[in-house]
């Protein structure tokens, strides 16, 4: 009997050698004439343990990891093939693994488990059952139960998903889009990456679904071009959801059409804005626009368009198949449903950990995360990407909740976390903030184009002792300038991480670090 | 992706007749160019231009815009370093410090060999097991300074069977 075998193929696993090791384990099998299948899955999640070998057995799927390529003859020798757990690697029931075994997996529940891009893995674990139900209903039912889900933005606006596609609905216009917002760039983030390189066929479904609740005929993903493994999995589902007839110009028979493409981004951050990502997707440069007209009303191409991160689209095939109530019960106050979390930087256990809204931050960091990768004391975290907060260890108790992280004045953002230990020099955290803005600013607006420029150079003289008290002022009115005077997140946002720095570690601002 | 300096316009113009019919077609027909002839040369910029009924300017303001887009060719191979904070939290500025001095270049410049071209690069999505670094298409996680040394010495070793 054949024994299955899975490498996983996203791009953490690739970076740590796992394509080497699917390799030499087709190799070894063959020279030890064994009949083995190798499965190129995607990946759990559980990226501490990658490269994560799995393979099947009557019980259930065995794991190893992390490998290297020095371990692949050892564990045939140990016969891991017929399920011996005896190579030291060995984690034993992979699905029993608390850190997995205590997440409540809603849209990352096949991540790992099938090969991304076989369509028959996605429709035996439950794929496409919510396109079949939205089939049957009509645009405004559709809308009303992603409204009941409680869904909101998960790029990190967490604007409310059902109003956002009840106004592209109730807008005028023959041609709608749906656009995708794959332009992932928050550091500390990569559940949008994970979404396309492990279960692609699900972003897809959520697309379409979307396409059939406004009547949009045409989507797009504008996928950042950092992601080339995303790219040719997202490319390959796409060709394949043509060939069955889930995308085209009769979707299962229905006479409704949803084409579907990937574009590609070019390296900028600022795209990531859904109305730079606008004007890049029409050929132009990333330039925000002003708001309003909402892109729910003038999108692309002057079109009523929804704009929804990779999360927001990937829930929507849940929703439309266990129903906007089976969301709505998981989370806490106004933040339903679940936040996929990335536990990322100086972690012990840094991988993709999906709970309902409601657990403190510290218990993630944790139970889930182990500490800090070096093992020093944790020192400061930065939730919601490079425009988000640094916390100190006093805000570490914070539920993972919109409403609470804006209490502390952080944001949740994406859900991206990163861990930093005591080696870290929050002085110079606070400068990369101005420096990264500096470089990916749009240029559009003056607080945000020349205003990361001077916060450099203001940050420089605080640390460098000049006029330091005067330095000081200036730089919280410039913070102040970008919070109240740029025209989107970019600027606006910048001053959070570096206001944190200010008031929490003040004294790392004032003294530049001797090397 | 070539890089050997060989490439004709007609290819180009075959690459923006195969493209220019798509809505927003520009960056499509940027990233064809580029992949194929492994940067943008100046003097296809009045031909996109044309084919595309922008202006000169319009074109290069894109080009220019986008930190991908290049108009100046590259080294054999391009290794970009990730800058971003999960990284940093994992010691990847030290990695940065070590890369330059070891290849005796700084950001955006290539080495004398011309083997390879070393880039910034501001997350890769492999923030759980930084520091990260790619090259070319394939992406690296946990790169110590040691494990950077021998991807640099792979990149040398390839370019040398090539020639």
């Amino acid at each position: 009997m054949t024994t299955r075998v899975f490498v996983p193929r996203d791009t953490t696993a690739l970076s740590l050698g796992a394509n080497k090791i699917a390799t030499l384990i087709q190799a070894e099998a063959a020279s030890r004439g064994l009949d083995i299948e190798v499965v190129r899955n995607g990946s759990r999640g559980l990226f501490w343990l990658e490269p994560l070998v799995e393979v099947q057995t009557p019980e259930g799927r065995i794991g190893f990891g992390p490998l290297s390529t020095d371990d692949i003859a050892a564990l045939f020798d140990e016969r891991f093939q017929e399920g011996q757990q005896s190579h030291p690697a060995s984690v034993g029931l992979v699905e029993e693994i608390p850190y997995l075994k205590n997440q409540q997996r809603l849209t990352f529940v096949r991540a790992g488990i099938t090969d991304p891009v076989s369509l028959e893995d996605y429709t035996s674990h439950d794929g496409y059952k919510g396109l079949k139900n939205a089939l049957q209903l009509s645009g405004q039912q559709i809308v009303d139960e992603v409204k009941t889900s409680g869904l909101r933005g998960r790029g990190g606006a967490a604007f409310p998903t059902g109003i956002k596609w009840q106004t592209v609905l109730d807008a005028p216009g023959e041609q709608k889009y749906i656009v995708c917002n794959a332009d992932e760039g928050d550091s500390g983030s990569f559940a949008d990456r994970l979404v396309m390189e492990c279960d692609p066929f699900m972003l897809i479904e959520g697309m379409t679904i979307a396409g059939l609740a406004i009547n949009a005929s045409q989507g797009y993903i504008y996928l950042r071009s950092e992601y080339p493994v995303a790219h040719e999995i997202l490319k390959q589902a796409i060709a394949t959801a043509y060939e069955h007839g889930y995308l085209g110009k009769n979707i299962l028979g229905s006479k409704r059409q949803f084409d579907l493409e990937v574009r590609l981004g070019a390296g900028a951050y600022i795209c990531g804005e859904e109305t730079s990502l606008l004007d890049s997707l029409e050929g132009k440069r990333g330039l925000v626009r002003a708001k309003p007209p909402l892109p729910a009303i003038v999108g692309l191409f002057g079109n009523p368009t929804i704009v929804n991160n990779v999360l927001s689209l990937a829930a929507i095939p849940y929703i439309l198949d266990k129903g906007g109530q089976a969301y709505a019960d998981y989370g806490i106050g106004r933040s339903r449903g679940t936040l996929p979390v990335q536990l990322a930087g100086n972690v012990k256990r840094g991988g993709l950990v999906e709970l309902a809204f409601g657990m403190p931050l510290s218990q993630l960091m944790n139970e889930f995360g182990g500490g800090t990768r070096s093992g020093r004391p944790l020192k400061a975290v930065q939730v919601g990407g490079p425009l988000g907060a640094y916390l100190p260890e006093q805000q570490w108790d914070t539920l993972i909740d919109y409403e609470g992280f804006s209490a502390e004045k952080a944001v949740l953002g994406h859900g991206g976390v990163v861990m930093f230990d005591d080696t870290v020099d929050m002085g110079e955290q606070a400068r990369f903030a101005m420096e990264f803005c500096e470089f990916e600013s749009c240029g559009k607006c003056t607080p945000c184009r020349i205003g990361a420029t001077r916060g450099v150079e203001v940050i420089d003289r605080i640390r460098t002792g000049e006029n330091q008290e005067m330095n000081w002022q200036l730089l919280e009115d410039l913070c102040d300038t970008m919070v109240d005077g740029s025209l989107c997140a970019m600027g606006g946002m910048t001053p959070f991480p570096v206001q944190s720095v200010m008031t929490f570690f003040p004294d790392e601002l004032r003294s530049a670090r001797q090397e | 992706m070539t890089t050997s300096g060989q490439w004709r316009m007609e290819g180009v113009r075959d690459i923006i007749h195969g493209l220019k019919h798509k809505p927003g077609a520009l960056l499509p027909i940027l990233h064809a160019i580029q992949d194929h002839i492994g940067y943008i040369p100046e003097s296809t910029i009045p031909v996109i231009a044309e084919e595309m009924l922008l202006t000169r300017a319009e074109v290069h303001g894109v080009i220019s815009f986008y930190h991908h887009f290049r108009t100046h060719p590259t080294g054999r191979h391009i290794v970009e370093i990730c800058r971003a904070e999960a990284c940093q939290s994992v010691g990847s500025r030290a990695l940065e410090k070590h890369a330059k001095t070891t290849l005796g270049i700084d950001f955006a410049e290539t080495t004398a060999c011309g083997s390879v071209t070393l880039e910034p690069v501001y997350c890769l999505g492999n923030c759980a097991t930084g520091p990260s670094v790619r090259i070319d298409a394939n992406i690296y996680g946990k790169v110590s300074t040691t494990r950077f040394d021998e991807l640099i010495a792979d990149c040398r070793d390839a370019m040398r069977e090539v020639s």
